[in-house]
């Protein structure tokens, strides 16, 4: 050791000791507490609500527990994820898979956040009221197959079983997403109304769980703040007692605050803070690449002139796709092109296409096609304008190179679900990814018949239908030969009509100063406080 | 008096019902629907029907406004969808915020305007009227959010100076028990001088930068309207009489020349209300104008609709307020109906 290096380590040990004797409160509350950071806070602490957004998950995520949940990995890059292919029990003691049942057995130490025991019953209710509320969680449910009250009962106080309609190899995995968390379902009831029967109005505000964290105050668009369930019994007891969680608009200030050291964690940041932060090394900057998740151009097969396979090939070869991943992600993105060919080798999803940027090639598709000169739009979502815009420019300038005239529709964020409800937009860039990390669970939203809100390119084909079902039901029977071969067969044939262009796959950010560690991604892109520690 | 108070207080109600008609129409005319924002992801055509029902979207125009109309009468201004809250609630909570920074800034801005306006006025084409010019010309052409990004990085990143830019208080501080929801006052009720530094801190990098832009048309009024006074015979026949300087231009001159500053300070403050927007997004502070701007781009009727609402009485009472200070300040005008 240097004499330079032993005199600063000497000097941080004495003010290490000396300082907690002088601000001995406020720095132990400090110590204990987690300051986060980021753009957009919650709207409503119960993911059952109307219209909750993406932050509120993560108060629910929190708040919350379910029966069963995953276990976590360490990535090559050391970077910690939840795994997806291993479940851990979480409110559940054991589980015990049937043939057409499953069944859960509670720990019996459990209690809610009032002090009340968590029943078989609470577990019923809540079920219950996810598939009955409608909007989001009930479509979530369903994903799993689970639909009707009948299918779950409560055999005892403590034993618990869920019915399966039908053989589904992700009614597992959607146990363990956030919607099946388990209410408090005394308190609830008591909170009730003939109007609101489910208590949603009090769910809003209040948290009603036997999670590890309580919401103590919450001021919607400044912060929320929690504080620990010391009787937690889901896991190890966190380590925070408390997390501020404050929204802070301007990216700018976000940066600032981790450089002056005050905010102990940002999430979700932006690619350009994330690359130049990397840079400084002040901070701990952790990045996974979003799970099922990719950026692309979608073209709309039902009108002219993308109904033409071979313009949406030319249009496939003539995207500037590493311009795009350097001006917008600031090369921080996974490529989703310039892969060996368009047949799918695997089952890793989501994988690069065969096309990479060719404009010779895209002219001579475009010739081929009959065509002739096309005048069409390009939309995006200005409420993902960071990143979609520079996109869309980068495609607007290129596809003018082969007889594409394209003027640019900026969609503002409240319109754009509407806008793809109405499926007539013919061409546009946007971002999907799905919870539950299956290549077909992704085509079942992006590429089925049902011709789901996300299947901008209203993309309808009996032979890929019949893949995909195959699929599902291959993986239901554990076939894992049918499963394959069906999963290969629909991303060729995905990407042969490529009715939607992969550009990249982004990563989810987050910034930490240097003595946090504990932060794990996990499939609902949002923090979980539980595994996080401070010093 | 007070008939004429009462005459001028009947006059606004045909003014709000217009307001009230004008925004319920406009909330709906506005392209986007609310049901498929808040459907969420994975929304089907069946769970958007149904949160349209529920949020009572597939009912008529007409029957929609009879609720609207019939909520107002009870003292219901709706809930939020977006933060999940009543509307009425969050506007008494963000409103005081708000109107504590633009007080806070019009004061900051007018101790330096008036006095910079006078002296440019006084000592016309000197250095100090080319100053004030350089000034005002700064200020106004500086758009706020990058005045606010820069004192920020200055006084903040480099200096730090100032605290770090997130509120009304630091995260570690609770704010005072409510009274008047202006902090820097209710922490001094409580007695409780810590949290009274912890927002005064808070206050100022936000409240400068209102002020610069808030004072080119202070100092411009104070200026044109001292200078026009300053010419006329009451000021010269002041100064024959022997008069000292201090006398003339603050007793005699300045007082006359208020009028129109006063009727300036009235526009900048209802301005700067609504107007703060930016200035909020940048120190992320709590108040009205980001929550309107928030609420608009979700499609969020409620807050919208409260938010015009409450604007338009602020400005009702503002405008009120000024033309009682005209009497006060100017004898020779007094409400006369």
């Amino acid at each position: 050791m240097k004499r330079r290096d032993f005199l600063k380590s000497a000097s941080a040990a004495a003010v290490g000791v000396a300082a907690p004797a002088i601000f001995s409160p406020a720095r132990a509350q400090r110590a204990e507490t987690l300051l986060l950071v980021t753009e957009n806070g919650p709207n409503n602490l119960d993911i059952h609500g109307v219209g909750t957004n993406r932050p509120g998950y993560e108060a629910s995520w929190n708040c919350y527990d379910r029966l069963i949940t995953h276990a976590k990995k360490t990535l090559p890059d050391g970077s910690v994820s939840y795994d997806r292919d291993k479940f851990e029990p979480e409110l559940a003691e054991d589980m015990k898979v049937g043939d057409m049942s499953v069944t859960f057995r509670l720990k019996k130490s459990a209690k809610f956040q009032d002090g009340t025991p968590v029943t078989a019953n609470d577990v019923k209710w809540s079920f219950d009221r996810s598939v009955t509320v409608g909007g989001f969680p009930t479509v979530q449910m369903k994903a799993g197959s689970l639909e009707k009250p009948e299918q779950f009962v409560a055999v005892d106080d403590s034993t618990f079983r869920v019915d399966f309609l039908k053989k589904n190899s992700l009614t597992l995995p959607d146990l363990a997403v956030i919607v099946p968390s388990v209410y408090n379902a005394g308190l609830l009831k008591k909170h009730a109304t003939d109007k609101d029967p489910w208590a949603l109005e009090y769910t809003k505000t209040n948290t009603a769980g036997s999670g590890a964290y309580k919401v103590t105050s919450w001021k919607p668009g400044v912060e929320t703040v929690y504080e620990r369930n010391d009787a937690w019994v889901g896991g190890k007891l966190p380590q925070l007692k408390r997390v501020i969680w404050r929204t802070i608009p301007s990216s700018g200030n976000r940066r600032a605050l981790m450089e002056r050291g005050d905010a102990d964690i940002s999430f979700d940041l932006p690619a350009k803070d994330f690359t130049e932060l990397k840079k400084e090394a002040k901070l701990k900057l952790i990045s996974n690449p979003i799970g099922n998740g990719m950026y692309s151009v979608e073209l709309n097969v039902k009108s002219p002139p993308f109904n033409n396979e071979k313009v949406r090939q030319a249009v496939a070869y003539a995207i500037p796709y590493q311009k795009i991943v350097d001006a917008a992600m600031f090369g921080h993105a996974a490529p989703l092109f310039g892969g060996k060919s368009n047949d799918a080798s695997d089952i890793a999803w989501p994988r690069p296409t065969g096309y990479a940027t060719d404009i010779a090639k895209a002219k001579e598709l475009m010739a081929a096609s009959g065509a002739g000169e096309i005048d069409t739009t390009i939309s995006f979502d200005l409420g993902d304008g960071v990143n979609s815009e520079p996109i869309a420019i980068l495609i607007q300038e290129s596809l003018a190179q082969i007889g594409i005239k394209t003027a640019i529709n900026k969609v503002p964020g409240a319109n754009w679900r509407s806008e793809m409800a109405k499926k007539s937009m013919p061409l546009m860039v946007n971002f999907f990814s799905g919870w539950l990390d299956y290549p077909e669970y992704f085509f079942f939203w992006c590429y089925s018949g049902q011709n789901a809100i996300f299947n901008t390119p209203s993309y309808v084909d009996k032979d890929m239908d019949v893949l995909i079902d195959g699929a599902y039901a291959a993986a239901a029977a554990n076939e894992k030969d049918k499963y394959a071969a069906d999963v290969k067969g629909f991303v060729s044939k995905a990407f042969r009509e490529v009715p939607r262009i992969p550009l990249f796959q982004p990563y989810l950010n987050v910034a930490t100063q240097k003595n946090i560690s504990g932060y794990a991604y996990w499939f609902h892109r949002q923090v979980d406080y539980r595994s996080i520690v401070k010093g | 008096m007070l008939a004429t108070l009462g005459k001028r207080l009947v006059t606004v109600i045909p003014t709000l019902i217009g307001v009230i008609i004008v925004t319920f129409l406009l909330t709906r005319v506005l392209p986007g629907d609310p049901a498929v924002y808040f459907a969420g992801p994975a929304a089907t055509p069946e769970s958007i029907a149904e949160i349209r029902k529920s949020l009572g979207l597939d009912r008529p125009l007409p029957e929609q406004f009879a609720h609207y109309v019939n909520d107002l009468a009870h003292g219901n201004f709706g809930s939020s969808l977006s933060t999940g809250r009543p509307v009425a609630t969050e506007i008494t909570s963000r409103l005081p915020a708000s109107a504590e920074l633009t007080l806070v800034g019009l004061i900051l801005s007018l101790a330096i305007a008036v006095p910079l306006g006078i002296l440019a006025a006084v000592k016309q084409g000197s250095w100090i009227d080319h100053a004030c010019r350089i000034v005002a010309t700064g200020g106004v052409s500086l758009p706020v959010f990058f005045t606010g990004l820069l004192l920020v990085y200055a006084f903040y990143y480099l200096l730090g100076w100032a605290p770090a830019p997130i509120g009304r208080l630091d995260a570690f501080s609770s704010a005072p028990a409510q009274v008047t929801g202006f902090y820097l006052i209710d922490s001094l009720i409580a007695l409780d001088f810590e949290t009274f530094r912890a927002s005064l801190s808070q206050l100022i990098l936000p409240a400068f930068t209102l002020g610069i832009f808030s004072l080119a048309p202070i100092a411009r009024m104070t200026r044109a309207s001292m200078l026009a006074v300053l010419a006329s015979d009451f000021v010269r026949t002041a100064r024959a009489s022997g008069l000292n300087d201090r006398t003339v231009i603050i007793t005699y001159a300045f007082r006359n020349a208020m009028l129109p500053v006063v009727t300036t300070l009235g526009m900048v403050f209802s301005f700067l209300l609504g107007a703060n927007v930016l200035v909020e997004k940048v120190f992320a502070w709590p108040g009205i104008g980001s929550y309107a701007v928030e609420a608009l781009l979700q499609s969020d009727f409620a807050p919208v609709q409260g938010f015009v609402l409450a604007m338009a009485v602020l400005y009702v009472t503002l405008n009120l307020l000024i033309d009682i200070m005209y009497g006060v300040i100017d004898p020779r005008v007094r409400l006369e109906g």
